[in-house]
């Protein structure tokens, strides 16, 4: 039973390991370029992480956590967009003082929604609080009137078209399909050269840690354990006194906000923001990161979301045509053999392994680790 | 009203109660009262609307017209939630338990505090909680099992923990569908005597085709027959009902 409101020893000594993986071990072994690759890697586990709760514990498959990505990302590329136009950096413009993709396509002012993104304090509040408005919006909606399961991921999916159509046809408002490019300073200080990348990595690293905590605060409260409930008996959680919809939406929320942390990072991170990591493809594909880390597993999520970019990095460098392929190839042998993930493996093949050559009992898992593999001699 | 005439008003009140699948009448105009520490068996042959007559009360399905009174409140005009808060228990026919958790966690999921999101997030597992938990176990024959996880569970200790979770709800109405369906000889033996004893200082609408066990434990058995009530009272005057004994008991 775990007495802990946070973590049970053996989730300590997991997210002390990543910590000294992540803080020590990688920015001691990669050189800059690399590190910042870790950093935009990491960017997606922000996603993954809110999945694990939404997905693996509430049951509910989004197929459009690239919208509430994009949402963030673009909040903060915003802001970042406008300090890089200031009246001097863009006197060759017809209209000095505003975004440079405005000015080619003919626009004169500053549109008004664009205004209060000149203030960081009100950009940081919009990049927690436009996705988690809109989150809770389609969450009311939908899960008030019962819509679930495959119609809720068909319709997210929908959601993270239209957004990418309309980000692309607004092309004056919002960069089109090249996005937001050349972001330069934040608050004056240059995001570009390498010192500003490692700061930016580190500080990256720390959110990450804060949302692993709010994660695991969610995961031990009664609330963590009703998701879980909900997902297999609904009624029952109905008709013992829950609002079902109310505790659906809050775990949609809480993924959209981790999503749109993410994607405010690696507008930072990278220094672009594009309707490419909006649409249906990356929504895809940060399903299958926390399917391949685990999706019962927080920690695994942000080992499978490095594990799953690194491998793309590497074999989209020499098999660009590949790659796509092999991506659904790996979410299908996840999906049909290691149902659990990385998570999975550790818990029921390597971790025994090493608690027999350490000569310690095997502690006992809860239900995080080996709920599906109780189930699956049954099946 | 007559209602106001009585000596002590009804706990569940159901009039002229229909409700309609595409234009066939599941339940039709259907109504009957059920009194304070009363034990009612509903019986019925099969597709009688039994189960319908549950699943109208707890609000699983909304009803085509009739009204459902609980304690003054109507409740075919409120939400699940706020019929369970109201004071209304429910137990399915197929055990409904969650088979992810243990069997302490089933039954503090039931544990009447911190329902809504801030609540559930804030809910902390104290002495109260844990002595209820407990409490409850030891009633249910789960003492032992708690750190267990339910899906190991057999499926007579399935039912029990179901009916435990409504246990700890502490329900003024309890409702359960078919309480033994599927148990052995001796579990039905021990679910008798969990039911008797847990029926004290409350209502309990119960739906049981076994007959034996409904002798044992109804005070009153409603016969339902094509969605609406066949005959009513004691179960001798029932049992010699020569319409029940032509739909169903006499076969």
């Amino acid at each position: 039973m775990n007495d802990s409101r946070f973590a049970t020893r053996s989730e300590l000594i997991g997210i002390l390991v990543l910590a000294v993986l992540l803080v020590v071990i990688l920015p001691l072994c990669l050189d800059v370029f690399r590190l910042n690759l870790v950093a935009k890697y990491l960017t997606y586990a922000f996603v993954a992480l809110g999945l694990v709760i939404c997905w693996g514990y509430g049951g509910i498959l989004s197929l459009g956590q690239g919208v509430f990505f994009g949402l963030g990302g673009y909040c903060m590329a915003m802001f970042l967009k406008l300090e890089a136009s200031s009246v001097e950096n863009t006197k060759i413009q017809s209209t000095p003082g505003i975004p440079d993709f405005m000015d080619w396509n003919q626009i004169t002012a500053l549109p008004f929604f664009w205004k209060p993104f000149h203030s960081l304090t009100f950009t940081i509040a919009a990049v927690i609080l436009v996705p988690g408005i809109f989150a809770l919006i389609i969450g009311a909606a939908m899960f008030k009137r019962r819509v679930g399961g495959t119609y809720f991921a068909i319709i997210t999916q929908a959601v993270a078209a239209i957004l990418t159509i309309l980000i692309v046809g607004q092309q004056g408002y919002t960069g089109g399909i090249n996005g937001m490019t050349d972001l330069r300073t934040l608050k004056g200080w240059d995001i570009r050269p390498d010192h500003a990348k490692v700061v930016l990595y580190f500080f990256e690293v720390g959110l990450l840690f804060a949302c692993i905590f709010i994660a695991q605060f969610v995961r031990h409260s009664k609330l963590g354990r009703i998701l879980v409930a909900m997902r297999d008996q609904e009624d029952r959680v109905r008709f013992s006194g829950y609002s079902v919809a109310n505790f659906k939406i809050f775990a949609f929320c809480i993924a959209a906000i981790f999503a749109a942390i993410g994607g405010a990072m690696f507008a930072l991170n990278v220094g672009f923001m594009s309707p490419s990591f909006v649409g249906i493809v990356p929504s895809i594909e940060m399903v299958i990161y926390t399917a391949v880390g685990g999706r019962l597993s927080i920690l695994g999520a942000v080992y499978g979301t490095i594990l799953v970019n690194f491998a793309k990095t590497s074999l989209s460098e020499s098999f660009p045509e590949l790659w796509l392929f092999g991506l659904g190839g790996l979410f299908i042998a996840v999906v049909l053999a290691f149902p659990n993930g990385l998570a999975g493996i550790w818990g029921d093949y390597v971790q025994p392994r090493i608690s027999k050559l350490i000569g310690t009992r095997k502690p006992k898992s809860d239900w995080t680790d080996n709920s599906v593999a109780d189930g699956a001699p049954a099946e | 009203m007559l209602v106001g005439h009585q000596p002590k008003p009804f706990l569940l009140s159901v009039e002229g109660l229909t409700v309609s699948f595409d234009g066939f009448k599941a339940v039709n105009d259907l109504s009957f009262y059920v009194e304070e520490n009363e034990i009612r068996v509903i019986i019925g042959p099969n597709g009688a609307g039994k189960t319908t007559v549950l699943d109208l009360i707890c609000g699983k399905t909304k009803a085509t017209s009739g009204l459902i009174e609980f304690r003054g409140k109507d409740l075919t005009k409120l939400k699940e939630n706020q019929i369970v808060k109201a004071g209304v228990g429910r137990k399915f026919q197929t055990p409904s338990i969650y088979d992810d958790l243990t069997v302490f966690e089933n039954l503090e999921i039931s544990y009447p505090r911190g329902r809504t999101v801030f609540g559930a997030l804030t809910f902390t597992r104290d002495a109260a909680v844990r002595d209820r938990v407990h409490e409850v176990a030891e009633m249910i024959f789960l003492k032992d099992r708690l750190d267990m996880s339910a899906a190991l569970l057999s499926h007579g200790q399935k039912q029990w923990l179901e009916i435990g979770m409504l246990l700890i709800q502490d329900p003024d109405l309890l409702m359960l569908d078919e309480p033994v369906a599927g148990m052995s000889v001796s579990e039905r033996a021990k679910t008798a005597e969990l039911l008797n004893r847990i029926i004290k200082d409350r209502s309990v609408l119960v739906i049981e085709h076994d007959m034996k066990f409904v002798e044992d434990i109804a005070h009153k058995v409603t016969v339902l027959h094509q969605g609406q009530i066949l005959s009513e009272g004691t179960m001798e005057k029932v049992k010699s009902d020569p319409k029940v004994i032509e739909v169903y008991l006499g076969h």
